[in-house]
Order: C-alpha cells, then structure tokens, then sequence
C-alpha cells in the first residue's frame, strides 16, 4: 500500500482524532488558565491558610506525572463517589496539571511589575481589585505571553495522553491504525507530522500574534 | 465509601518499592542520553556549516514540539519495520533520551550564549584552542546559569518515565496497571505511585536548588 493509498483510507480516522485532540487541547488550556491565574493569586494572599491550599495544589501537581495523575482521576477519583466521564477526566486532567506549572509563571509575572506601579495605583485611591484588574495584570500580561506560549505547546502534547484512557483523540486513533495495519512508520509519522503542524504553525505563531497585540495595546512595542 | 485496604497495602508495597528502582534506572540511563545528545546538538548548531546547522535546529524543534509518547511508539514499532529490534528498555531510553536531549540542547545554548563575547575574543588573544576555549573558558561560566534547567529537566525526565509503560517497561506505572488488573483494585496501586513520585521529585527539587544557589555563591554570581 503506498503512502497515498494509506491516506485516502484513513484520513477521516485521522480527522476524527486530530478533533477530538483539538477539543482536549481548548479545554484544557481554559482550565489550566483558570486553574494557573487562581493559585498564582492564591500563592501571593496574605492569609497562610490561603496560601498552603495554593502550595498543596501546584506542588502534588508538579510533583507526580501527568500520567499518574490522569489514571488515578480516572480509576480513583470514582471510588470517592466523583466520577467523570473519560473526555472531562482527560482534559480536567491536563488543565489542572499544566495549570501548576502556569501558577508559577503567573506568580513570577506579577512580581515583575515594577513596585512603582503598586504604589501609584495605592496612591490613586484604586481598591485591590481595581488595582489588580486595571494596572497590574495588563503589564503582567505582556511578561507572561511568551513563557505561556511554551506551556501551550506542553498542554497540546500533554493531551495525547488522554488516549490511555480510552479518549478517541490523534494518539488513540493512530495507535488503532496500527494495530489493524502493521504500518508503524506511516501511522505514528502522519501523526507526529499533525501535532507538529499545529505546534509549529498554529499554536506559536497565535501565541506570538498575542505578544505583538499585548504589547501595542499596553504602548510598548 | 472509601476502604483502604491495610493488608493489602503491605503485600503490594514491596513489589512497587522494586519497580520505583527501575523507574530510576530509566530516569536516570536516559538523563544520560539526554546530557551527552543534547550536547551533541548543541555544538553541531555551533559549526559553520549552514546546512549542519539548520537540519539540527529543525530536528530539535520538531522534538520538543511533538508528543513524548508518540515517539515512544514511533521507535519502539518503527524499528523492527526497518529491521531493527529493539527492547522495550532500549526503545524507551533512546525515545526519552532524544527527547530530553532536545530541551537540554536549549539550555545548554542559553548558556553558552550568556557567555560575553569578550570572553570568546580574550581567549583566542591568549591563543587557545577551540576546545581549549570551551572547557576552559566557555564551559565553567555557561555551567550555572543552565544548571537551574538542566536540574528541572532530571526531574522532568523521573516524571515523563511511567509513559515507559506503554511499550512494557516494567517502572512503576506498568508494576501498578498490573496489580490493579489481577486484583480489580486500583485505589491502593496509584495512590501509592503518586506518594512514591512526590516523595521523590519533592526532595529532589528542593535539592536541586540548594545546589544551584550553593554553585551561584561559588561562582561569585549571588542572586
């Protein structure tokens, strides 16, 4: 069978998964934002017991593998009377994880706002929250924007885990084209070649457009 | 709700405490890979040779853009395609391996690149050679900015290894699917493969960065 003929047999398989990928991926990155912007805040609060939630949280996330995570949220989680099903258990899974590793950046990103800054929205009678919305996480932002870019590439590669508990996304697929083909090199390549597509050419050049948006919009380019 | 079973704990504990050795090893024999590799990279994108250096530059962020587990399966079922059988160790070594080497290789050019120009011009003044240059010169200052990344990674390379198990590396993660699988238990085998992962990685980052700070000071480069 020619590479070709391979293709025309098992593109609408490839396009189902690399789908269902595409849907883990949004997702996870809406809660692993969500998740990564709560626990940096938490992580900064004045109260300990506040903090100790944030640090217990990015901690056991950071370190165990996603891999343990995802089987235990999976298999254990249900013993506990909390089941999920597998496609919001894969990309919960992958959002909580990543959202760790992004708590830090956002810690680091709004540390990196200049104290002058704090102190003149104290002085302009801004509330905290103002403070927070209007001043400092539109600077923290533009910090931000490119070490986030990495940790979306690491969620869109972290979601081919989802497969190993049965979600019907790229890497499942591929793995099935195998097992019913023999046809390793043309299975696993057409799939490596997808997820780089969308690494390469998509999801870094949307993280760069962002940089190049944020950076006007805040008058810095 | 929820019954922990003691007695059962005792006799699986054991087996995973073996297999938490073997997820070591793989860590461990790969992180090695992953240093030697990326330094191989990382100096073939140093030559002049354009070609050399741009097929090496897309290869690494072809790596790091693609999933671990995806080139697991592509050099442990490709092999044997191309008449290469490799054992499910070896295959795992060389995938995780490749793809560490690929970050390593960025941290080791973050490195070098940190190094002043000066340094570079100074040493060819005083007329050493390339490799005199590095290890002398280039090596000992790039060293402590990468060590912070290069640390991160050693622990990033422990947690990527229960993907190991997917191709029959018999780490940690595979030693518990089977536990759960003969006895229909599964609480009991993954809990304890996270506290083991935690108690582990925990300790090791925290070391990891007594050690670059305790480099930093050496150096005279205090924070």
């Amino acid at each position: 069978m020619s590479y070709l003929e391979f293709l025309a047999t098992y593109s609408d398989r490839f396009i189902d998964g690399t789908l269902v990928t595409l849907g883990q991926f949004g997702l996870a990155v809406l809660v692993a934002t969500a998740a990564a912007l709560v626990s940096g805040l938490m992580k900064m609060a004045h109260s300990k017991l506040v903090r100790a939630i944030a640090v217990g949280y990015i901690e056991i996330f950071r370190g165990t593998s996603l891999l343990v995570q995802l089987y235990w949220f999976y298999f254990v989680l249900p013993l506990f009377g909390f089941s999920m099903e597998k496609f919001t258990a894969g990309f919960v899974t992958v959002g909580l994880c990543y959202g760790a590793y992004g708590a830090e950046l956002v810690r680091g990103s709004i540390q990196s706002v200049p104290r002058g800054q704090w102190e003149a929205a104290l002085a302009l009678n801004m509330t905290p929250a103002q403070r927070m919305r209007r001043v400092i996480l539109p600077q923290a932002l533009v910090t931000i924007l490119p070490p986030w870019g990495n940790l979306m590439v690491e969620i869109l590669k972290g979601t081919a885990l989802v497969a190993l508990i049965s979600v019907a996304d790229l890497m499942f697929e591929t793995r099935q084209i195998n097992n019913n083909t023999y046809l390793s090199a043309q299975a696993f390549g057409t799939a490596l070649i997808i997820y780089y597509i969308f690494a390469r050419f998509m999801v870094t050049p949307t993280m760069r457009w962002l940089e190049r948006v944020m950076a006007r919009k805040i008058g810095r380019s | 709700m929820l019954d922990w079973k003691l007695d059962f704990t005792w006799e699986i504990l054991p087996r995973l405490i073996a297999a938490a050795g073997n997820t070591l090893i793989a860590a461990g024999g790969g992180y090695v890979v992953a240093v030697i590799l990326g330094l191989v990279f990382v100096l073939a994108q140093r030559t002049p040779f354009r070609v050399l250096t741009f097929i090496v530059r897309e290869l690494v962020e072809f790596i790091r853009s693609t999933p671990l587990l995806l080139q697991i399966f592509f050099i442990y079922y490709v092999g044997p395609q191309i008449g290469l059988r490799l054992s499910p160790w070896t295959a795992g070594l060389i995938a995780i391996g490749l793809h560490y080497a690929a970050y390593l290789s960025e941290v080791y050019r973050g490195g070098i690149e940190n190094v002043p120009k000066g340094q570079w011009e100074a040493a060819r003044a005083i007329n050493l050679s390339t490799v005199q240059t590095y290890r002398r010169i280039i090596i000992p200052q790039a060293l402590p900015p990468a060590l912070a990344g290069m640390g991160n990674y050693l622990v990033g390379i422990f947690k990527d290894t229960p993907m190991l198990s997917v191709i029959g590396v018999a780490e940690l993660m595979h030693t518990a699917n089977s536990i759960g699988a003969d006895n229909y238990r599964y609480l009991e085998p993954y809990t304890i493969v996270g506290l083991i992962f935690l108690a582990i990685s925990l300790p090791t980052a925290w070391l990891i960065r007594r050690f670059e700070s305790a480099v930093r000071r050496k150096m005279g480069l205090t924070r």
